[in-house]
């Protein structure tokens, strides 16, 4: 199937909504999606999303932005995030304008929490700055972009996954996905190609990311020579739910929740005195970690508690309504009478396609634009969370990137025509699902992606070291040589969601190998990158970014400068 | 535990008809009835077919009629249905391959009510206020997921699939009632027809299958009185 249109969209969630809204209007635009829309992860988030409006206490995007710089450990670009703190306030008041149905403060503005790493006046304490509704603020984005988007009468191709990214005479020419429902193979022929297909946490065993976030859009970009920046920051969230990883919002903690060892302890003092609980996410994790490993976890067992039960009923019934009704489903128990079990959780991807602050996919160490790609969310790099992700600021870089990205994709087509398509455009997605329609192995691809996710979470986790890793790119080696004998044993056409598993697969074990090979060559700890073997920071070897390709020979890195404009580096204290 | 599922099976690429497929799974008491169907998909049948994606009840993806009630397959633990479990896709929409079924009709209904904020006066420069008790109104109706576990729980619908069923309405509830919404008039005239609101005959199948414990019989009934009481 052939379909022309300026611009298309791959993603649905909130950054892939705000591009597509943003270009509403300019041209012939289709937004292709792996789920319905209203499905897509940003519905998840929950706690909050990140604006200095100063609606209950003084508050300004340069506190914002030095708390976003600092939390990141100072590898962020900073003229990115200078863009993503001062864009925040407006895009939380267009939210609002849309309908968002924040919570609101007595007098009727939008009610704002503490959170995370967010300070007032440059770190002296935490700050409310998280504009929220209830504990479901991503539920609330993402619906309420979704019903724009209905508004505005955006084209959705549903349950499309994307197979293949077309670049011709260097530039984007189109993308190639496949229709579940029938089972077809379409090319998108188009001016321009938004990628907006979020994180890839699934590479990991316990994780809070949805099933369907199997980094496809960084694995199709990454083989078509497209580099992966900073790959070896991946976020883990402190309080995810014991063995399951379901997510328990930071704002349990910005509404007073407390993290407690086996002793009782808020050992939190121990390691952030000043924010305590509220220390940025890298640090409270590997806190939890240095918790377990002294014998301070519970019942010596590798999780601690996490303590709600003094913030009363009616903040946890009116604050917190849906992370109570998932202590109690999920674990029986009533966060108002017991503390809840918790463990670190694979959680966000800091790195993935680089981009520059138009949301531009970027190349090289020089920054030159792929022309015609753009990418926006988890899925990119820009960088504005650095080595370390600060609370609520996925929810900010999604919207104010994703509406970026669209504005001058917007420009773009109306700039430039279509490159012609590749001689057989759609021939090596056609040739990738024959293959694994008609092969003959057996390998079972839910057992490599078990070995896959139990290994990353070993060896490429909160902590790292060399022997760890090179066993794990050890590994990887012998898991793709297994993906080569996957078996596929649903042959039909029609909605093979088996067939859909085993191709997202094969992207998993490639961006792993990234990951892992930014990981060993940078011998240093900074962020969520925790070098057991290199445990300073090391700002004249290691204060760059690095960019992951794929090559015949494996990966290949190279680097390339942080952009410092206002905040010199400094240690890194709470 | 050893838990049977029994779950209907259906591919019209190979099946006349559809059959029931029985697997016994092993598994933790506390695990989720949607971590079972992933073992059976994984390991033992790859061509089980369902949708899923969040696995903690927020996306919606996998609403499916679970030993005779709607739910969320990954909000029903497995303790709670016991050593048995039949597992069937949800009633009233078209089944395309084993528990996925066709939800086109499903947000064709949502779409018909307007659910957007409507405006015609300027837009501030800040945020519109909104009391905490305005706010609150509305609060329960901004819960949905759009999961399709009320609409396909109604006998209303199955008997009259023109009916607009109780998740568009609750997604008109959502707007009705938000103070900052001026769009009240016409969505109301949308819902004041034989398959809008009225055709809802409080039988509560729908709170009882709402995941997201919405009171959706009290949405439908105060949009109902708001359209006995309105302004003409």
């Amino acid at each position: 199937m052939y379909q022309r249109y300026d611009a298309v969209i791959v993603g649905a969630g909130g950054a892939g909504l705000m591009a597509a809204l943003n270009l509403a209007g300019h041209g012939h635009v289709a937004v292709i999606s792996k789920l319905y829309p209203i499905r897509s992860h940003t519905g998840a988030a929950q706690g909050g999303i990140g604006a200095a409006l100063g609606n209950l206490e003084e508050d300004h995007w340069e506190w914002h932005m030095f708390d976003t710089v600092k939390g990141g450990d100072y590898l962020a670009d900073q003229d990115a995030v200078e863009i993503l703190c001062r864009e925040a306030v407006e895009t939380v008041y267009e939210l609002e304008h849309w309908g968002l149905p924040f919570s609101r403060t007595p007098d009727g503005k939008i009610a704002q929490r503490p959170f995370g790493g967010h300070t007032r006046e440059y770190g002296k304490a935490p700050v409310r700055r998280s504009c929220y509704a209830a504990d479901r603020t991503g539920h609330m984005i993402l619906q309420t972009l979704y019903q724009q988007g209905i508004k505005n009468q955006v084209h959705f191709y549903n349950e499309f996954h994307l197979l293949d990214l077309l670049i011709e005479q260097g530039r984007c020419a189109g993308v190639v996905a496949l229709c579940l429902a029938t089972g077809e193979i379409y090319t998108f022929h188009a001016k321009a190609v938004i990628l907006a297909t979020g994180g890839c946490g699934r590479i990991y065993r316990v994780t809070s990311n949805a099933l369907a976030l199997t980094g496809d859009g960084m694995a199709v970009a990454l083989r078509r020579g497209i580099p992966l920046e900073d790959m070896e920051f991946f976020q883990f969230h402190p309080t995810g739910i014991y063995k399951l990883g379901i997510l328990l919002s930071e704002a349990a903690r910005g509404e007073g929740g407390i993290l407690r060892n086996r002793d009782g302890e808020r050992f939190m003092q121990r390691y952030a005195p000043t924010l305590l609980d509220l220390a940025p996410r890298d640090m409270v994790s590997r806190a939890i970690y240095r918790e377990v490993q002294q014998g301070r976890g519970i019942d010596g067992k590798n999780y601690v508690h996490l303590d709600v039960r003094h913030l009363g009923s009616e903040v946890l019934d009116q604050k917190l309504p849906d992370i109570t009704d998932f202590v109690r489903t999920y674990l029986g128990i009533d966060p108002l009478r017991e503390p809840v079990p918790v463990q670190p959780t694979a959680h966000y991807a800091m790195g993935g396609l680089p981009t520059d602050l138009e949301g531009r996919v970027v190349i090289d160490e020089k920054n030159t634009p792929l022309p015609g790609l753009y990418a926006a969310g988890e899925v990119a790099c820009v960088s504005v969370h650095g080595a370390n992700r600060l609370g609520t600021n996925s929810l900010v870089d999604i919207l104010v990137f994703g509406r970026r990205a669209g504005r001058h994709a917007g420009k773009y087509i109306e700039e430039n025509d279509w490159v012609p398509l590749p001689p057989s455009p759609d021939g090596p997605a056609q040739d990738l699902v024959n293959q694994l329609l008609s092969g003959n192995g057996n390998e079972r691809a839910a057992a490599i992606r078990d070995t896959l996710q139990d290994e990353m979470m070993d060896k490429a986790g909160v902590f790292r070291e060399a022997k760890g890793l090179e066993a794990m790119q050890q590994k990887l080696r012998e898991l793709r040589q297994r993906y080569r004998q996957v078996k596929v044993e649903d042959r039909g056409r029609k909605y093979n969601t088996e067939l859909l598993e085993v191709i997202e697969l094969g992207g998993m074990i490639e961006i792993s190998e990234a990951l892992v090979a930014g990981a060993l060559a940078r011998q240093e700890s900074r962020g969520a990158h925790s070098r057991e073997d290199f445990p300073k920071r090391d700002d004249p070897g290691w204060l760059k970014h690095s960019l992951a390709y794929q090559t015949p020979k494996g990966i290949e890195l190279k680097f390339k400068p942080v952009t410092i404009t206002k905040f010199e580096p400094k240690e890194r204290k709470y | 535990m050893k838990v049977t599922l029994k779950i209907r099976r259906f591919n019209p690429e190979k099946d006349e008809k559809p059959w029931w497929g029985e697997y016994e799974v092993e598994a933790e008491p506390t695990e989720r009835l949607l971590d079972a169907l992933n073992y059976v998909k994984w390991y033992v049948d790859g061509t089980l077919t369902y949708r899923r994606s969040c696995a903690h009840g927020v996306c919606g993806s996998d609403a499916m009629l679970i030993n005779g009630r709607n739910a969320l397959a990954c909000k029903v633990l497995l303790k709670s249905v016991g050593n048995k479990v039949t597992v069937e896709p949800m009633r009233g929409l078209r089944v395309i391959k084993d528990l996925l079924v066709d939800l086109e009709p499903f947000f064709e209904k949502y779409k018909q009510v307007k659910p957007y904020l409507i405006t015609h006066s300027l837009t501030p420069e800040k945020e519109r206020m909104q009391s905490p008790k305005e706010r609150e109104v509305f609060d329960d109706t901004t819960r949905c997921i759009l999961c399709a576990a009320c609409t396909t729980s109604c006998p209303s619908f199955w008997a009259n699939p023109e009916y607009v069923g109780p998740a568009a309405i609750v997604n008109a509830h959502r707007f009705i009632f938000d103070s900052r919404d001026e769009g009240r008039e016409e969505r109301l005239e949308i819902l004041n027809s034989s398959d809008g609101v009225w055709r809802c005959r409080t039988i509560f199948n729908c709170v009882d299958a709402c995941p997201r414990g919405i009171n959706v019989t009290r949405a439908i009934g105060e949009v109902k009185k708001a359209l006995l009481f309105r302004k003409v």
